[in-house]
């Protein structure tokens, strides 16, 4: 690591009150209108969310490393999957990135004051904490039990909470819609000057794309809820065919807001990888314009292949052929990108600081996941596979290898940024190496005994089925990950009190938010930057520039 | 033909839609494993060649973008696709057209039990198939979404209430596979597997002539009634303990038990009362629970129906 100080920038010598003791109190927090607090309010939140999902995800497989019935029953399990599905989806991933280092990040990265609608920003923070507190009253109401998809004609037939749950998600829509509202005007309207959209940064390109799905697709997802609820509360036949309705109908609907949603998901950490990627080889981002522009095309074509959800539910099979097609047209982005990190490296001068550990996991692990991803959009193994547990493995390598690991790189990344010090490498990069080890124990596994036949959402099986080995190893390395992650929190917490003060560009990074003091002023910038160059300008070996000196950028 | 063992990936291949899937399934790996080679290798490659030695260390090429290799990894991606996209899509088709003269079965999910239906009109909770016979399942539900999965057959289909799906398969040599549900459908999801029996043609005939599921010789109706109990499911519902209650009421002490209806009035459990509460559970709703008890009207016949009575008389 290089304690280089930000170039070229006019960083105050004096430290100056930032952000985090600008105002004190908890009010000041609560109803705080800056972008840099409401990202560090949602940060923790998504830390006590991605806590909670993560508790229910070490029951579910404490309960599946035996048959039989080992710590719960039947009825308990499926409401601790269903909700651990939830949690994990609806509370952690989709505000994950976007929202705790999104909105931190993102009017920095331009150069902004603060977000285009402030207090937007804010009552979005408060529909997501109102959404949370739903859902968690209804799961101490007993919690639903219809996994995270409310299927009709189960989820309107069972006689658990269903419509407190379905509006807690519903409530939670508007939250998301706001922040990627908000994020779009930003991008479009506060940039610094000179801060063309081709020197944008790719994690900007990345929430941009993001957002618009967040805008456009989130809605669907909240009629689609309204409808399951009035269909429970006023017996309107929509989806349950014992009313008259179709449960295929409500899977249609159902996912297309849920596949755009899985790039909701993985896109924002796709854009956390190519600002480590590049940080840390100190290199210009091969393909620039190729990342930034297959953003945009996940964002279009994933709306046109929900079907793929369906290829055995009995679509026609026309239809699953048009789904099976588009599905692959959208591979060849995240594809793009994949090469595209793995080519940044080339004569690069790379560093293996904890980030770095999270990127390359993320590239593997995310390549894997990617990958398996084949004989599934292939629709004629997708009979085979579809609703085992290679899908379970497979979403979780994407999920999980993808976006959570992009999103631990980024909170080590931006951390001493955000609060102004520097946690201790090593534990750092022990537990960055250990999630790594845990999650392949936990997850791998579930590819070979999905395609060997084990469905998912199986409270039991049984012991000639030949699975318990699989499971045995998967619930294994579920403790390791544990024990990785762990490490990690307490590394970061113990670092507030403990941590050495950070400089203001520690990576020597080259985009906007390492050109003012770590943790910032209130208002970011003392004036506005104007920028001159790409975001990935790193100096070259030999050339007189020093990474500490001039990019042509004056502020 | 015989059946094929499995492989590190796949179960045995028991049916001759298989063989056609797994040589798909081999190829789209095979693609992925060249793929994962590459771009595993390449990261570590690059990641110990270009590792920072000093930290002062800049790189030494702004290479930014190549026209020509960007293309390359676009272009051979987008052909692999189109050849998985059109190989997967005819197996496809091919599995999902079940051949002229296929011999049909009607199959009924409900929660948490199968129901097999032959063309003599007789229903059993396995299936039971002749081996080197195409067979089409026709499948509805009479509750929520199921799904129907033989791993060994390579089929899966959902089973929906508001329409008929089908799935095909001929297979390939007597023997025993597992069925599945693999759409969630509650708490006994789990439970809902049964088993595949292929037979051979001369003896499929001959079991069927004797009906498959009839009393297996030499056993007495208590046993056997207590053998149905799980066949049908009622397990999932239904305790044999003393006052436990799951779903429905425990069976312990229930012959010659009085008890109350919804509807407020009194009953006394006997063999007509329980023979009404299989067939036509809606007609008397035991107060206090949910109306959840499915028909077996069509599944159990008469000598089934006093097995299980007989064995509920046991229950003391
Ligand atoms: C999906 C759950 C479910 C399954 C499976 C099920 N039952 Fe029931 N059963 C119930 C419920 C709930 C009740 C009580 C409400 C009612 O009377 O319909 C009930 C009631 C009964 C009663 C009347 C009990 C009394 O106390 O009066 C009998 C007898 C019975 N079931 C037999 C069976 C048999 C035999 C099977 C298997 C062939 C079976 N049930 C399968 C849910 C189930
Ligand atoms: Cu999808
Ligand atoms: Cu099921």
């Amino acid at each position: 690591m290089s304690d280089t100080q930000a170039p070229g920038y006019h960083v105050p010598e004096q430290e100056e009150t930032n952000y985090l003791h600008a105002q004190p109190g908890l009010m000041s927090w609560l109803m705080s209108i800056d972008h840099k607090r409401i990202g560090v309010m949602y940060l923790i939140a998504v830390f006590l969310t991605f806590a909670l999902g993560g508790f229910l995800a070490l029951a579910v497989r404490l309960e599946l490393i035996a048959p039989g019935e080992t710590i719960m029953t039947a009825e308990t399990y499926n409401r601790v999957f269903t909700l651990h599905g939830l949690v994990m989806v609806f509370l952690f991933i989709i505000p994950g990135i976007p929202a705790a280092l999104g909105n931190f990040v993102l009017p920095l990265m331009l150069g902004a004051k603060d977000v285009a609608f402030p207090r937007l920003n804010r009552a979005s923070f408060h529909i997501y904490v109102v959404g949370t507190i739903m859902a968690l009253w209804t799961t101490l109401e007993g919690g639903v039990d219809t996994g995270w998809t409310f299927y009709t004609p189960y989820s309107s037939t069972t006689s658990t909470p269903v419509v407190m749950m379905t509006m807690s998600a519903f409530v939670l829509g508007f939250s998301s819609i706001f922040t990627g509202l908000n994020f779009i005007v930003t991008t479009h309207k506060m940039r610094a000057p000179g801060l063309t959209w081709d020197r944008l940064p790719l994690f900007v390109w990345a929430i941009y794309a993001t957002s618009i799905i967040q805008v456009m697709a989130t809605p669907v997802l909240g009629i689609t809820l309204l409808l399951l609820a009035m269909e429970r509360i006023m017996g309107i036949g929509i989806f349950d065919p014992a009313l008259g309705g179709d449960p295929v109908l409500f899977q249609h609907f159902f996912w297309f807001y849920s596949h755009p949603a899985v790039y909701i998901m993985i896109l924002p950490g796709m854009g956390v990888m190519s600002e480590l990627v590049t940080t840390f080889s100190r290199k210009r981002i091969f393909g620039y314009r190729a990342i930034a522009l297959s953003s945009i095309a996940i964002a279009v074509i994933s709306f046109l292949v929900w079907g793929h959800h369906m290829f055995v539910s009995g679509q026609s099979a026309y239809a699953g052929m048009v789904f099976s097609f588009l599905t692959f047209f959208v591979a060849i982005p995240s594809a793009i990108k994949i090469i595209n990190w793995s080519t940044t490296l080339y004569k690069g001068s790379i560093s293996f600081d904890a980030p770095m550990l999270w990127a390359l996991s993320f590239l593997i692990l995310f390549t894997i996941g990617g990958l398996t991803g084949l004989p599934l959009g292939t629709i004629g193994t997708d009979i085979h596979l579809h609703d085992t547990y290679f899908v379970v493995a497979h979403f979780h390598y994407v999920m999980m290898g993808g976006t959570v690991m992009a999103l631990f790189g980024g909170i080590h990344y931006w951390w001493p940024k955000m609060f102004g010090r520097m946690y201790s490498e090593t534990p750092a990069r022990v537990a960055a190496v250990l999630v790594f080890i845990g999650f392949n124990v936990t997850f791998f596994p579930q590819f070979i005994m999905g395609s060997q036949g084990m469905p998912r959402r199986y409270y039991d099986y049984t012991a000639d089925s030949g699975y318990e080995p699989y499971h045995v190893a998967s619930t294994v390395g579920s403790w390791i990950l544990l024990l990785g992650m762990l490490i990690m929190g307490l590394n970061l917490l113990s670092s507030l009190k403990k941590g050495a003060k950070a400089s203001a560009n520690p990576w020597g990074a080259r985009s906007l938010e390492w050109v003012t003091q770590s943790p910032p002023i209130e208002h970011n910038f003392h004036e506005i930057p104007t920028v001159t160059q790409d975001p990935y300008e790193f100096p070259l070996e030999g050339s007189q520039k020093k990474a500490s000196e001039g990019m042509d950028v004056t502020a | 033909m015989d059946n094929k063992a499995g492989s590190f990936w796949l179960p045995p291949q028991a049916s001759t839609n298989a063989a056609e899937l797994d040589e798909l399934f081999a190829f789209v790996m095979d693609i992925n494993y060249v793929f994962f080679a590459i771009i595993f290798g390449m990261t570590v490659y690059l990641s110990v060649k270009y590792r920072r030695r000093r930290a002062d260390q800049m790189a030494t090429s702004d290479v930014d973008h190549s026209l020509l290799w960007e293309g390359a990894w676009t272009f051979i991606p987008l052909m692999l696709c189109v050849v998985m996209f059109v190989w997967g899509f005819r197996v496809f088709l091919h599995q999902n057209t079940a051949p002229e003269g296929a011999m049909q079965i009607n199959v009924t999910a409900q929660k948490w039990s199968w129901a097999f239906n032959y063309d003599d009109g007789q229903t059993t909770s396995d299936l039971y198939v002749p081996a080197g016979r195409p067979v089409k399942l026709v499948m509805k539900s009479k509750d929520v979404l199921h799904s129907f999965y033989v791993p060994d057959f390579r089929v899966k289909s959902d089973v929906m209430p508001n329409r008929y799906t089908s799935v095909w398969f001929e297979a390939l040599a007597p023997g025993q596979h597992r069925i599945y549900c693999t759409e969630y459908c509650g708490k006994q999801h789990s439970g809902m597997y049964r088993t595949v029996h292929v037979l051979s043609e001369e003896e499929y005939a001959a079991k069927k002539q004797k009906g498959f599921e009839g009393k297996p010789e030499g056993l007495d109706p208590v046993a056997w009634g207590k053998q149905l109990y799980t066949k049908y499911g009622c397990n999932a519902c239904h305790s044999l303990k003393e006052g436990e209650r799951l779903v429905g009421p425990s069976f312990w002490g229930l012959v010659g038990r009085e008890g109350v209806t919804a509807a407020g009035e009194k009953y006394v459990a006997d063999e007509q009362y329980i023979n009404e509460s299989i067939m036509e559970p809606m007609a008397k709703v035991v107060q206090g629970y949910a109306p959840a008890m499915p028909s077996f009207k069509g599944q159990i016949d008469d000598d089934q129906m006093n097995a299980l009575i007989a064995f509920m008389k046991t229950l003391k």
